[in-house]
């Protein structure tokens, strides 16, 4: 019985008379057919995100135009623009990265570094990652308890200071988990080699492992402040109110965000609100994708450097 | 002439003239892993300016015993060390000294290389500038690559990644950056095991010549090694699986892989089990 080299290894004689299967036709096909479905899977979600844009796009985009940025929101359509709220989610913007980065990436860093493996820091562990998936209203109820009404003298009641506290508590599980995966992943024998120099702990962290882990840590804040922009229920409990009339000028005044006069046009039955709705989309996407560059860009350049 | 608790380092920022440093003594060292006893009242006396030698067969706590000399043992969660032990007449491991102090006069280095994730200039100066170095950075850099032998192989792109040199660099490198920060004993813990033949001879090489200024112990499988480089030799040995490891036999190189006191380090130096 001849046989060509490839299709059998070697003649042997197994105790219990088993043999092996020679073809791989079968098997390359179910390798070819998964291949095809994880695709598949892939480009369902990639498809369905460019027609939402496009659409978004399709709609807005005409109705962009200077005035649309810098007016009020009107009663009359042609008229109204997305000013207040624009400033509103800048305002939330910077304050929130101020408050939940710090706070993040310092618990991260006490979490990973200094805690001891014991049963208190498990349930923090635990406790941090439970966090990460309550629903935003509930961090918003809290936010009305405690920052409006039970800190209002400090916090000025209603206020964009509330409302970005609120949104930090609800990102800093985000950015807590993704900055101690990135501490996991460096190796122990970094910090070996720099105790064996005559280094603080402190030393260690941050001459070698705050760089090493920023880059990890960033890709945390990109998704932790994506998903704050973007929240609109917790800000509406807070008491942003959808149509004011002034630009605030500092964390404790009352003001909108984009979100919410987004949903408060989309909710009007005249077409001409629309409209003004995907233009307000785009210009969320926009300061979205702004923001987003500027991380990546902080991100790779320490990345770049080893 | 005694600095205060662990303050006595190198000043000037060169070798002493007549390249003398410390010895160390080594009383009735025992370490543990949590409750498992790893290691057993070693007692050992380390002559400065020389180079001194572990060997054994695996798992009879070489490494743990010369990581309790710069009070590295005591990093891992839960491991401890009892016992003294002296860097010329002070007992690192009393409670008045900070191992932060000690670790950059008894300096490391490590099986693996594990140079940092920085450029081959910051490798060497990170060191020396936490430890406050006030001088030519520079010239420090220079000094230390040189004599690490590294010097010329590196001298022209010093910014370039520690990470992107090969094996026996990176472990020159290590060496290079323990030696900015002057310490007087260099721990080293199978330096050479991970490197090809090329580089094993570079860094024995490195050796004869740091011992001009430096007290230098050395972990080591290759017995040749040993024999080659060293003055004096300690062997661990344990007897049984699960006893702690001990100090079987401590003596000066030439007596040790000629004539040794005890069986079980002649059977060890002659290859009859490894």
């Amino acid at each position: 019985m001849s046989q060509s080299s490839t299709e059998v290894a070697r003649q042997s004689k197994p105790e219990d008379g088993g043999t092996y299967t020679t073809s791989v036709g079968v098997r390359h096909g179910f390798d070819r057919i998964f291949t095809l479905l994880l695709l598949v899977a892939t480009c369902v979600g990639l498809v369905v995100l460019a027609v939402l844009l496009v659409d978004v796009a399709l709609d807005g985009v005409p109705e962009l135009d200077w005035q649309f940025i810098t007016n009020f929101p009107s009663v009359i359509p042609e008229k109204a623009g997305i000013l207040p709220a624009l400033v509103g989610s800048l305002w939330l913007l910077a304050l929130t990265s101020l408050f939940s980065v710090p706070l993040g990436i310092g618990a991260a860093v006490y979490l990973e570094e200094y805690a001891p493996d014991n049963w208190l820091t498990r349930l923090i562990e635990v406790n941090i990652s439970n966090l990460a998936g309550v629903p935003s209203i509930v961090y918003g109820l809290l936010a009305l308890g405690v920052f409006v009404q039970l800190l209002g003298g400090l916090t000025g009641g209603r206020s964009i200071l509330s409302g970005s506290l609120a949104l930090s508590l609800l990102i800093l599980p985000i950015i807590i988990i993704a900055t101690r995966e990135a501490l996991r992943t460096i190796p122990d024998t970094v910090r070996e080699g720099g105790y064996a120099l005559g280094a603080t702990q402190w030393e260690v962290i941050r001459g070698h492992l705050l760089p090493m882990a920023l880059p990890g840590a960033l890709t945390g804040v990109i998704l932790a402040l994506s998903r704050a922009i973007g929240e609109t229920a917790p800000l509406i409990v807070v008491g942003a109110a959808a149509y004011v009339t002034f630009l605030p000028a500092g964390p404790r005044d009352r003001f909108t965000a984009m979100p919410i006069l987004i949903f408060d046009w989309v909710r009007e039955a005249q077409e001409e609100y629309q409209l003004l709705a995907a233009a307000g989309i785009v210009v969320l996407m926009g300061v979205l994708i702004l923001t987003n560059s500027f991380a990546i860009w902080l991100r790779n350049r320490y990345q770049r450097r080893y | 002439m005694a600095g205060a608790s662990g303050e006595r380092g190198r000043t000037g920022g060169k070798p002493s003239e007549d390249g003398s440093t410390l010895g160390m003594k080594i009383e009735q060292l025992s370490a543990f892993y949590g409750d498992f006893k790893a290691l057993t009242d070693v007692s050992m006396d380390i002559q400065a300016n020389k180079v001194t030698a572990l060997i054994g067969p695996s798992g009879c706590g070489k490494s743990t015993y010369i990581r309790c000399l710069n009070r590295m043992h005591e990093v891992i969660p839960g491991a401890h060390a009892e016992g003294h032990v002296r860097l010329g007449d002070e007992d690192i491991y009393d409670k008045s000294m900070d191992p932060v102090k000690i670790r950059r006069r008894i300096g490391m280095v490590f099986q693996k290389p594990n140079p940092f994730s920085k450029s081959i200039y910051e490798n060497v100066a990170w060191g020396a500038r936490i430890n406050g170095y006030k001088g030519d950075m520079a010239e420090l850099v220079e000094r230390s690559l040189k004599q690490a032998a590294l010097w010329e192989e590196v001298k022209d792109r010093l910014k370039a990644s520690g990470l992107g040199l090969s094996g026996g660099q990176q472990q020159r490198l290590c060496i290079a950056r323990t030696l900015a920060v002057e310490p007087e004993v260099i721990l080293m813990d199978e330096p050479a095991s991970a490197l090809d033949p090329v580089s094993t001879q570079k860094i024995e090489d490195t050796m004869e010549q740091l011992k001009q200024s430096y007290t230098v112990v050395i972990v080591t499988h290759n017995m040749q090694q040993a024999a080659r480089i060293s003055d004096y030799t300690g062997f661990f040995y344990i007897e049984n699986m699960g006893d702690p490891g001990r100090l079987w036999e401590f003596d000066e190189t030439e007596k040790m892989f000629s004539n040794p006191d005890r069986k079980e380090t002649e059977d060890y130096v002659t290859g009859r089990f490894g």
